[in-house]
């Protein structure tokens, strides 16, 4: 029989790095330099953080793009990078430098932005607590979901893909090990998208997976 | 406070909330913890330790709260610093700085043994810095809680006190545009407001309108109101103007309500300006209140139409936090922690001038639905982000951070006896 599931939280605490862009060069080098936690916080973090829902840039490149360089093409196509598609840090990394090269090429000027207006890269330290709750069989797991945390959710959905080996959603590996009857479920939960969707959205999503496999 | 405020928290954020404090603080119980700043009342320092320390003692910290005091020099030394960290070109003289060590040093005798013993110390802002210094036998952990903008101190000034802060174990910001370069891991925390205290708990609406009477406000005409200290930084002579060019076609009032913090001797000039601006204009209510007139303003900033705080440089702003939390939307001054919370459009307007405040409010007081909206966004945005209780989570998280290794990843195990420890393997 498997571990019950050892349900977890988190609290992200953000730190300055002391690297700062006020260009799109210097954007560009700092990037291929800076911690890939930094990079993670810039993609991830915001779903932790104070935050206004819905924002009108998933990603904090895209937003300076836009509010700092005035840049309108160049956060767009930062917007559109899916972290989740993947598999390590450093290639996104490689992206987003990918995409900053592909506009300093087609610049006549370098964009940059005014004084106050700086790019900061931030990082984080994840302090990861057990709530003490344990979830024996796929019955109380399914009717837990929509009573965990949205910061246990980050934990245990996305954080999980960059922790453990198998780049899953702790979820998922769970349920894996429960039999073949969960099969369909890992299989809807893995082709959930969490990145344009707030935290509390996710939950509800998972839930209606949740409710969908079970016939609620 | 009451022993049971977690649970009267729990009734505006969340049982979960609540619970997630319960873990986190459970590896740190018992864990001394001392905070000391310069003023017990007026500014936003002294209304969040008002009231983080009571939470952190029901969740089983031994916090307490110090203050250090000084003499009329002191504070003259100390509101020069203050201006000069937000970038005005004020050299101190000698005799102000000799005044702040030693009043440094007289408050490190009382204070000595105290600060050495705890576990953790938080020195908030500049006034008690050299204290760290003072204190060589310290076992704690020294975290220096800076809450003032020194994005672009006066160099000179920012080079004496750096010195001073340089040893810390870790420092705090409100935003990271703030950040100074320093040799410890500097953490990144906004403020917050408290949903339950009397500047923020729901009021009869009786007593709010009875406001109308007791300052002599007009019931029919809209209120744009202001909330803050006499401080040139706030802008409140640009607050005024930006009223005039309002009210060649708007008939509107305008409140400009401000206490004087202890710690504040430029206060009373600044005010002089304002009342000089406003040139005895009906219209224009100047309220002096005291530092403890908390319920004054709640009802104050739920009578207002629209809050204003047009300040050219800004902390956090707790005054904005506190307009929208009672839903009304905000004209904020495009700077510091206002930019966090003001989002452009949806819980108000980003200004840069009077005149650009101006044009704002004119547009609200037209489009009242849109004002109303806003007020709800604004709100709801307070409840999930800005609410002490989030402030609180960071706290603890930061405590549980340093008392550890500083990796990026700590992770806290609960033992066969249900006491939480730090799993060294994991972190």
């Amino acid at each position: 029989m498997a571990e019950p599931f050892a349900v977890k939280d988190c609290a992200l605490i953000a730190l300055s790095s002391g690297e700062r862009a006020q260009n799109l060069r210097e954007l560009r080098d700092r990037m291929l330099t800076v911690p890939q936690g930094s990079i993670y916080y810039h993609f991830w973090g915001g779903m932790l953080r104070p935050h206004f829902d819905n924002p009108e840039y998933p990603n904090d490149f895209a937003f300076w793009a836009w509010h700092g360089l005035r840049d309108i093409s160049l956060a767009e196509r930062l917007a559109l990078i899916n972290p989740c598609h993947f598999n390590t840090i450093d290639d996104l990394r490689r992206e987003v430098v990918e995409v900053i090269e592909e506009r300093l090429e087609e610049s006549e000027i370098v964009p940059w932005a005014k004084n106050d207006r700086q790019f900061f890269f931030i990082q984080s330290q994840i302090v990861v607590f057990d709530t003490r709750i344990r979830l024996e069989d796929l019955k109380t797991f399914t009717d837990s979901i929509s009573l965990m945390t949205a910061s246990s959710i980050f934990y245990h959905f996305i954080d999980a893909r960059r922790r453990t080996n198998s780049k899953k959603d702790d979820f998922s590996e769970w349920l894996s090990g429960l039999g073949d009857n969960c099969a369909e479920l890992v299989a809807s939960f893995a082709a959930l998208d969490p990145y344009f969707i707030t935290l509390t959205e996710l939950r509800q999503e998972l839930q209606l997976i949740i409710n969908q496999h079970t016939g609620r | 406070m009451p022993e049971n405020m977690l649970a009267r928290y729990a009734q505006v954020v969340g049982e979960n909330v609540i619970d997630q404090l319960r873990q986190l603080a459970r590896p740190l119980a018992g864990a001394k913890v001392v905070h000391v700043n310069s003023t017990k009342e007026g500014g936003g320092v002294a209304e969040i330790l008002h009231t983080l320390l009571p939470l952190k003692q029901e969740l089983g910290l031994d916090t307490s709260w110090e203050v250090i005091t000084g003499d009329e020099k002191f504070y003259q030394c100390t509101k020069s610093f203050h201006n000069a960290l937000q970038g005005d070109r004020i050299d101190v003289a000698d005799s102000l700085l000799a005044s702040y060590e030693q009043t440094n040093r007289e408050n490190a005798e009382r204070l000595r043994s105290k600060l050495e013993d705890a576990d953790f110390v938080f020195i908030h802002d500049p006034q008690p810095a050299p204290l760290l210094s003072l204190c060589p036998n310290r076992k704690g952990k020294w975290v220096w809680r800076c809450h003032i903008d020194v994005s672009h101190p006066y160099r000179p000034v920012w080079k004496y006190l750096r010195r001073f802060v340089e040893p810390y174990n870790a420092s705090v910001w409100s935003l990271e545009e703030f950040v100074q370069p320093l040799p410890h891991p500097q953490y990144l925390i906004a403020p917050s407001i408290d949903p339950l205290s009397e500047k923020n708990m729901d009021l009869d609406e009786r007593e709010v309108h009875a406001l109308y009477a007791q300052y002599g406000l007009n019931p029919g005409l809209p209120i744009i109101l202001q909330v803050s200290r006499f401080d040139r930084f706030k802008d409140p002579v640009g607050v005024i103007r930006a009223y005039r060019l309002i009210k060649e076609f708007i008939p509107l009032q305008l409140v400009l309500a401000g206490g004087a913090a202890a710690d504040d001797p430029e206060g009373e000039q600044v005010l002089l300006q304002v009342k000089a601006a406003a040139n005895h204009d009906p219209d224009i209510h100047i309220l002096l209140l005291p530092a403890d007139a908390h319920r004054t303003i709640n009802a104050l900033q739920r009578l207002a139409d629209i809050v204003v705080q047009k300040s050219v440089k800004e902390g956090f702003g707790l005054t904005v936090t506190e307009g929208m939390w009672k839903a009304k939307p905000v004209i904020g001054g495009n700077t510091g922690g206002i930019r966090l919370q003001v989002v452009n459009h949806h819980t108000g307007f980003l200004v840069s001038t009077p005149e650009g405040a101006a044009l704002r409010i004119r547009y609200l007081l037209k489009h009242q639905r849109k004002l109303e909206e806003m007020g709800r966004k604004a709100r709801q945005f307070v409840l999930e982000n800005f609410l002490l209780t989030r402030h609180l989570r960071e706290y603890l998280t930061l405590m549980a951070a340093i008392m550890h290794k500083q990796k990026e990843r700590i992770e806290l195990q609960v033992d066969q006896n249900g006491v939480a420890k730090l799993d060294e393997n994991r972190s």
